[in-house]
């Protein structure tokens, strides 16, 4: 069975025949508990994102500040596996036909087997993986693999790219371009870097891929902006937040749902 | 004039361009920190070659750190081993206490080259941190310590020597608050700061170049090492022992002698509890292939690929990880690696302090518990050298608590004292 590369790159298209950027949302697996990530999941899509990107929990997340290391920490307590990642994406692309990615660190797939990892995230109606710490010339094997499973790779590109190395990843990556707009980990930030628009413009100069941004939006306001130049919002720790400050878990799904409408509105411009 | 103390690897063949030894290393890092550690690649590259740096680093190795580094005999101490020669590497006498400063000095050169105002650097017993204090103090750099809340407790009187050298010093509070977790957010303060930062990294793991970049630096310690063993003993030693955390000492030790095919290289792990409880740190012994901190090499991970929290009474060898170039020494066969528990280690530290005068770091003292194990094996004609990576200054509370020594000065401490002298005489029996 083939993953859902083509319904990604469909959702991105059918969003910019609006007129509008596309919003994708992050949320981990297993956060609060395996159940209740699969409900925030849902609630996420039902609010109004386009894409969710279910993060595999690890246990040294180098590249997420402090509220998504808090949400990998309890997910991991509560013993979430990669079965678990599986049946999230499954059960949430099954309820809303949506495309589902998986934002993890390399070491988890490459110890469960790559082959094995995408051969399952495809069976389970999976369209790609983005990997930070996977860069181009590492990636090889891992996009052989997608490749041949119907996955899309979805690279990182960061401010301090230069536009040859720009190049050399846009080359070879698909679904979209995941722009991070500053220089840093993930969390919530007052104001976007002006350094996203330049990275966006450098970033297209070199492929006709749809390039997301993220890092550090957290709300309407920041999705309209970023809205303006690219061509998808990426929302996480936001989203995180607003469960770990909700009084129990039911909130913490409607605080989702919530926060998804609010950015859902800012990506086409009514923030 | 060639440099007498900065020797990078003559051969140059490993790691690959790529940065591999054979299976191991490479470059697994965000694409925030290509283009920094690309850069340090290349300006470490420009330095190897320019005989400037060599110049500077040189002087200051000689003047600075005190360089060579004795070659100590030590007899009292070998006849517990079988009676095998015993000769220690003295890096426990360098600038700062240990063998760090090697490394750091090399790299806060290429951090003035590359322009760079501020240093990050990660520590586990303090010993890399106290070196990178000190080197930022003598260039005025600025100065940011990560180290595991665990660590700065048990390792308090570092902590307050960074201080007093003019360094931040950060408890890191995540994961399990020790040398992992300052790695972890020593990377996080890397990529949120790279244009102005360098980040000093202390071991021979982390993405290429660092691994080769470290031993370089390291390799120091073996080749004064080879030379002073063929002039004190006329022959090379059977073989070279070190402790293994992140594996800078040991490499720093074995890589001029990996020619010398008659020299076994034997790194001694952390057993903690023992290995057989899942309470240590011996990543070659128990560990799988995977990645941590940007490269490929053996882990102590579980099926899942997360990796598991490691255990040492040893802060600075605590580390689930290893340098690439020490798992593609074991696969290859070259290199040999067993595990020191924590009672062992501290038997060691002990008897070389009673013996021989020198107290040892709890680190180097697992390979002092290993050269006790193999001089054993290799009976009286054995010849051996360990690197005494550090001095125990800094474990005195760890080491006062395990022995009890902070009791009152009462008959029960002097009953307890006799008591380990006729242990150790009964041990040379």
């Amino acid at each position: 069975m083939s993953g859902n590369i083509q319904l990604l790159s469909d959702t991105l298209a059918a969003a910019k025949a609006e007129g509008r950027a596309a919003l994708i949302a992050y949320l981990p697996a297993g956060f609060p508990t395996v159940d209740g990530g699969i409900e925030a999941i849902k609630a996420a899509f039902d609010g109004g994102a386009d894409v969710v990107e279910v993060g595999l929990p690890h246990s040294d997340p180098v590249l997420d500040g402090p509220v998504i290391q808090t949400a990998d920490d309890i997910a991991l307590r509560g013993g979430v596996k990669i079965a678990d990642v599986m049946r999230t994406v499954r059960e949430t692309h099954a309820a809303t036909g949506k495309p589902v990615l998986v934002m993890t660190y390399w070491n988890p797939i490459d110890r469960y087997g790559v082959e094995r990892f995408t051969a399952e995230l495809a069976e389970a109606g999976g369209a790609g993986c983005i990997l930070p710490d996977l860069p181009v010339q590492e990636a090889g094997l891992w996009r052989e693999h997608a490749e041949k499973h119907g996955l899309a790779t979805v690279f990182v590109v960061a401010p301090s790219s230069k536009d040859a190395r720009l190049a050399e990843i846009t080359k070879v990556g698909t679904g979209f371009v995941y722009a991070a707009s500053l220089m840093g980990v993930t969390g919530t930030r007052e104001s976007v870097g002006a350094q996203a628009q330049d990275l966006v413009e450098r970033t297209r100069a070199t492929t006709d891929t749809p390039v997301c941004v993220g890092l550090g939006v957290s709300d309407a306001r920041q999705a309209a902006e970023v809205a303006r130049f690219a061509d998808g919002v990426i929302v996480g720790s936001a989203f995180v937040k607003r469960m770990l400050d909700a009084p129990d878990d039911a909130a913490g799904v409607e605080a989702v749902r919530t926060l998804a409408g609010e950015l859902a509105k800012g990506v086409r411009g009514q923030a | 004039m060639p440099s007498e103390f900065f020797i990078p690897d003559p051969d140059g063949q490993i790691p690959s361009p790529e940065g591999y030894f054979g299976a191991f290393g490479g470059k697994f890092i965000p694409e925030a920190l290509v283009a920094a550690v690309d850069e340090v690649a290349v300006e470490y590259d420009k330095a190897k070659h320019d005989p400037e740096f060599a110049r500077e680093l040189d002087d200051l190795l000689v003047n600075y750190t005190g360089r060579p580094s004795a070659f100590t005999e030590v007899p009292r101490f070998a006849e517990h081993a079988g009676g095998a020669r015993i000769f220690l590497k003295r890096e426990d006498l360098n600038h700062t206490g240990s063998h760090k400063i090697n490394n750091v000095l090399g790299q806060a050169l290429l951090t003035k080259r590359m322009g760079k105002t501020r240093v990050i650097a990660e520590t586990g017993a303090g010993q890399h941190g106290v070196a990178t204090a000190t080197a930022c103090a003598l260039f005025g750099l600025e100065c940011t310590i990560y180290m595991g809340e665990i660590d700065t407790q048990r390792q308090a009187l570092n902590v307050a020597r960074m201080r007093m050298l003019g360094a931040e010093v950060i408890a890191v509070k995540s994961g399990s608050r020790t040398l992992k977790d300052a790695i972890n957010e020593a990377f996080r303060d890397w990529v949120a700061n790279v244009d102005r930062t360098h980040y000093l990294f202390g071991t021979v793991a982390g993405p290429h170049p660092f691994p080769a970049m470290v031993r370089d630096f390291h390799r120091v310690i073996g080749v004064e090492a080879r030379r002073q063993i063929l002039e004190r003993a006329g022959r090379l030693p059977d073989a070279a022992i070190a402790c293994v955390g992140g594996g800078s000492n040991a490499i720093g030790l074995f890589h001029a002698f990996i020619p010398d095919a008659g020299v076994r290289l034997i790194g001694c792990e952390p057993a903690g509890h023992g290995v057989e409880t899942g309470e240590h740190a011996a990543t070659l012994t128990a560990g799988e292939p995977g990645i941590l901190h940007g490269s490929r090499s053996y882990v102590l991970q579980d099926e899942e690929g997360q990796i598991t929290e490691p255990y040492s009474i040893s802060a600075g060898l605590d580390y689930p990880g290893i340098g690439p170039e020490h798992s593609y020494l074991k696969d290859s066969g070259r290199g040999e690696y067993r595990a020191v528990t924590d009672d062992a280690a501290m038997q060691a530290l002990r008897l070389l302090s009673r013996t021989e005068g020198i107290i040892p770091a709890i680190e180097s003292a697992h390979a002092l518990a290993g050269a006790l194990e193999v001089g054993r094996e290799l009976g009286k004609d054995g010849l051996i050298v360990v690197n005494l990576s550090g001095r125990g200054d800094k474990d005195m509370d760890t080491a006062a608590r395990y022995f009890g020594l902070y009791d009152n000065g009462t008959d029960a401490t002097v009953a307890a004292n006799a008591a380990d002298t006729a242990e150790i005489e009964g041990d040379a029996k």
